[in-house]
């Protein structure tokens, strides 16, 4: 009987690993299992396309159907591991239904959710969170018929949803905690750019904002009380303040955890030899320098780094090397990240934010880390380019557009 | 519903029917087409589904989009003229029998 791979977690990243053992030749056996009611789907369209109406749920299918039958790989839907029992050999997974499947090697991609608020009103009907398709249907039912919608969080996803309701005619409102927006992973520069991008769309940016509480009529919210007391009218509330990861499981066999994500090595390997993790759920060294602890919520961590899982589950130690990158849709505007720009010492601005295309180039001891490019598709490739590469870019030149920074690459 | 033909850059081929509408990357990503990676699910974000369509149907596919365009002009294998991200490319009766090559290296 051939191997037994379970992957517990039926998203981006669990799919990325079946199919990667699938493609180097595993010929035992994987099971998938989520507890979602849909096979792996894509997330990033809930707050862009899926909520404008522009793509539809089949459409956010990552595979059909038939592909997981044709490659064997059995995918197991809204059921949850609850408990892992080892024996000699091997594992069993009990699920919440009492399933229990039985596996030699482990995989954990149960990601992350929703960071949940604890203010009065937070049960009220229109309070909602945006993390799953469920989630995003909540949303959508309610959204022609919503007038005002206030967005609580200025990240990205409260940022995605803010356009969308902008556009989509709503009176919006976004309240941010923080004295800017998006203020983890993006410059001061970008940060402002984006409040004044939302506030010339007619979105009101409050910033330094607490929330009292939610206050409704008949169980519906019907408005967003601030601290100092004013109340902001509102027929949907959409909380995006974060994400959880989820290591509830992974705390039950004993992994190493860092707050609540795995811990694990840029092979993808966590504390314990027979378990793999990847994706939204753990920590891991920088994919580029190797040092200290990143969490990256991204698609593109959750599929490169579920390969090098893969790679490792069938004993081929591939480490983890990789440029960082993600993007954020808000209207016309096309944010794009490569790198990670956190303990940057310089940056440098490329280009006219007024104009809405320009790029900020983070820079560290005099090196390229990163960048953020506001519709500046060519400055966004240059760089990512450059840091899968090795290189860097003079930033001494780099403010110069009449010089494409591709052509100022350097060793 | 059309058929698009993929082909890969060893020569090995692949047709498949595809919803009307959907987008060359949807058809083939959700069918398990190898080499189109496609890991922005669509967005015009990463250049990883590059493909060369058929010079017999370049008139009716079109030409790029400003945005799609930059792009490609950081795809990993060196654009030409037939370059498209198939993404950008939705499928209807008229491209029925459309045949992409597969680019050799998409990150």
């Amino acid at each position: 009987m051939g191997e037994r791979i379970l992957i517990v977690g039926a998203g981006q990243a669990g799919m990325q690993i079946a199919v990667s053992l699938r493609d180097a030749e595993f010929d035992g056996t994987i099971t998938m299992i989520g507890e979602e009611a849909h096979g792996p789907y894509q997330r990033p369209p809930l707050s862009k396309a899926f909520l404008a109406g522009e793509s539809d749920e089949e459409s956010l299918e990552l595979r059909s159907p038939a592909f997981y039958v044709e490659n064997n790989i059995v995918v197991i839907t809204d059921e949850r591991v609850v408990d892992v029992r080892w024996d000699a050999a091997h594992g069993t997974a009990i699920t919440n239904t009492g399933r229990e499947v039985a596996f030699d090697k482990l995989a954990l991609t149960t990601g992350a959710d929703a960071r949940p608020m604890d203010v009065e009103g937070v049960d009220l009907d229109g309070v909602l969170y945006l993390r799953g398709l469920a989630d995003a249907k909540a949303l959508k039912s309610r959204w022609d018929a919503a007038a005002n919608v206030v967005v609580i969080g200025g990240g990205f996803i409260g940022l995605e949803v803010a356009a969308v309701a902008r556009k989509n005619g709503k009176t919006t409102t976004i309240v941010h905690r923080s004295e800017r927006l998006m203020s983890r992973v993006v410059s001061p520069t970008t940060s402002k750019f984006f409040k004044e991008a939302h506030e010339r769309r007619g979105t009101t940016v409050l910033l330094n904002t607490q929330v009292s509480r939610f206050v409704g009529g008949g169980g519906k919210v019907t408005g967003v009380e601030l601290a100092d007391g004013t109340v902001i009218p509102a027929d949907i509330v959409m909380i995006g303040i974060g994400v959880i990861p989820r290591g509830d499981l992974a705390a039950k066999l004993g992994l190493e955890l860092k707050n609540d994500s795995i811990v694990v090595d840029e092979f993808a390997r966590t504390s314990n030899a027979r378990i793999v993790a990847a994706g939204d759920a753990v920590v891991m060294p920088h994919p580029l320098t190797g040092e200290g602890q990143v969490a990256l919520e991204s698609v593109q961590n959750a599929v490169d780094q579920a390969k090098v899982a893969a790679s490792t589950l069938m004993g081929v130690d591939h480490e983890y090397k990789a440029v960082p990158w993600f993007w954020s849709d808000q209207d016309t505007m096309k944010l794009q990240m490569a790198g990670i720009s956190t303990g940057y010492d310089e940056t440098v601005l490329r280009g006219n934010p007024d104009e809405e295309k320009f790029s900020v180039i983070y820079y560290r001891d005099g090196r390229l880390i990163a960048i953020d490019s506001v519709n500046e598709v060519l400055d966004y490739m240059a760089v990512r380019k450059a840091l899968g590469a090795g290189q860097t870019i003079p930033s001494d030149t780099a403010s110069d557009t009449s010089v494409k920074l591709k052509d100022m690459v350097q060793d | 519903m059309p058929n698009v033909t993929y082909i890969q850059p060893d020569g090995k081929e692949v047709t498949i029917e595809a919803r009307d509408g959907d987008s060359v990357m949807e058809t083939a990503v959700r069918n398990g087409v190898k080499g189109i990676i496609a890991e922005c699910g669509g967005a015009c974000a990463c250049a990883t589904c590059h493909v060369f369509v058929d010079e017999a149907f370049m008139g009716k596919v079109g030409e790029p989009g400003p945005l799609e365009d930059d792009m490609l002009d950081g795809s990993a294998e060196e654009r030409n003229a037939c370059s498209r991200l198939s993404c950008q490319i939705k499928m209807n009766a008229d491209l029925d029998g459309l045949r992409v090559r597969i680019a050799s290296e998409q990150v």
